[in-house]
């Protein structure tokens, strides 16, 4: 249990997907300008890449290793999570459509989200057991979504402020994320202990 | 037809530089750049797939229907990515070893996959081939870019191994700037690789500006 509590730790504070693996980039500058937005994105993607890191888990074992098909991995596993995406797509439509509405075209683009793809990999490299695996995916999701609305709100904080002309829009939205980088290096120690 | 090839190859390498200006494929361009060495071989490997699959999409644009295309992108991205994984694996192992994980990765990079929806799915073939080769190009100057400066900077040294990864005749490029203990160590950690990017983002704009072009403030804000 607590090998498995502190691997939790370690995948969503210490080596944080976003600000330690430098993983969905993409969408952390592209859909952090509100917390509802981040946070419905957050949600969203850490039902796929558990959802999907699952998925991968099964196909790398049953099928890739077993067959010895290992160099087809990243077309299989593009596919797993283009058809994750799917699945989650037509699940929330069904069953939360308010949810829907709000998650609107973020949904289809997480497949090109390379954190889902990331996460399927590392998993798969660190040759993790089935439980392992599937709480190394939800925590490591976790930690995005946390990182996603902290960095939300600064942005949303950030839109008032007066900023030079010449760093206005992305690039003091790195120098923030520097900044943010910096302050979750101190998680580094937990591990330790 | 020659001004069309021009601006192509200027839009890949500066106007539209994939990184500074349109600001995708920022995954790479952060977590592989902590040497000169390690972004340009990321770099060349994404020019090779970018270069690859936009010629094969315009190949085959008129036979892929607009309701699949997204699905068949990324095939046609994830089969050419294989094979620059399985070419590095078996003839550039050292740079393979170094760059690991993000090799696979080039799949989920928002680059190759804007230029294959934006230019190559609506343009013959031959200027999907220039338009993908010179992306990736200025793909990989913003990423030695990007390491040159994280490298001289965290550890005094530009384009260190480069003879261990690309072969003997690569040892002239490599340069030691400043004595050993000069190096800060937060530049090659994570904060220095959003910050290198962000100020030369600026460095861009201003280069833009003092050359009287109006500068792009917001970037592509693709949410791929």
């Amino acid at each position: 249990m607590k090998d498995f509590a502190l691997m939790m730790i370690g995948a969503a504070l210490v080596n944080n997907v976003i600000l330690a693996r430098f993983l969905g980039l993409c969408s952390f500058m592209g859909v952090t300008t509100r917390i509802d937005t981040a946070a419905g994105m957050g949600l969203a993607t850490t039902f796929v890449i558990t959802v999907s890191s699952m998925a991968d888990w099964a196909v790398q074992h049953y099928l890739l290793d077993a067959y010895g098909l290992g160099f087809l991995r990243t077309v299989t596993f593009i596919l797993v999570i283009a058809s994750a995406v799917q699945f989650t797509e037509m699940t929330i439509k069904k069953v939360s459509p308010s949810l829907f509405q709000m998650l609107g075209i973020y949904l289809p683009l997480i497949t090109t989200n390379c954190a889902v793809l990331g996460v399927a990999l590392l998993l798969v490299e660190g040759r993790m057991s089935f439980i392992g695996a599937t709480l190394f995916a939800f925590a490591s999701s976790l930690g995005y979504s946390l990182v996603m609305i902290i960095f939300a709100g600064l942005r949303e904080r950030l839109a008032l402020a007066q900023v030079p002309r010449l760093f206005a829009g992305p690039p003091i939205g790195f120098i923030v994320a520097s900044l943010l980088a910096m302050a979750f290096m101190g998680f580094s120690g937990i591990s330790t202990g | 037809m020659a001004n069309d090839y021009k601006t192509i190859v200027k839009d890949g390498l500066w106007d539209n530089n994939g990184v500074f200006s349109m600001l995708l494929g920022m995954c790479p361009a952060m977590a592989m750049t902590t040497s000169a060495t390690n972004g340009f071989g990321m770099g060349l490997a994404t020019a090779a797939v970018m270069a690859a699959s936009s010629f094969l999409v315009a190949v085959f644009r008129s036979r892929i229907t607009q309701e699949v295309r997204i699905p068949v992108f990324i095939l046609i991205v994830a089969a050419m990515v294989t094979l620059v994984d399985l070419a590095m694996n078996a003839w550039m192992h050292e740079l393979y070893k170094v760059l690991g994980l993000f090799i696979p990765l080039i799949v989920s990079n928002c680059l190759p996959l804007a230029r294959l929806e934006a230019f190559a799915a609506k343009q013959p073939a031959l200027p999907s081939l220039l338009d993908g080769l010179f992306m990736g190009l200025g793909f990989t100057i913003a990423l030695t870019a990007i390491g040159a400066v994280r490298e001289i900077i965290g550890s005094g040294t530009l384009f260190a191994d480069a003879s261990l990864l690309f072969g003997p005749a690569f040892k002239a490029m490599e340069l030691r700037l400043l004595p050993t203990d000069m190096g800060v160590l937060m530049m090659i950690l994570p904060p220095g690789g959003f910050l290198v990017t962000g100020l030369l983002v600026v460095v861009k704009r201003m280069v833009d500006l003092r050359a009287g072009k109006e500068i792009q403030m917001g970037g592509a804000h693709s949410v791929a």
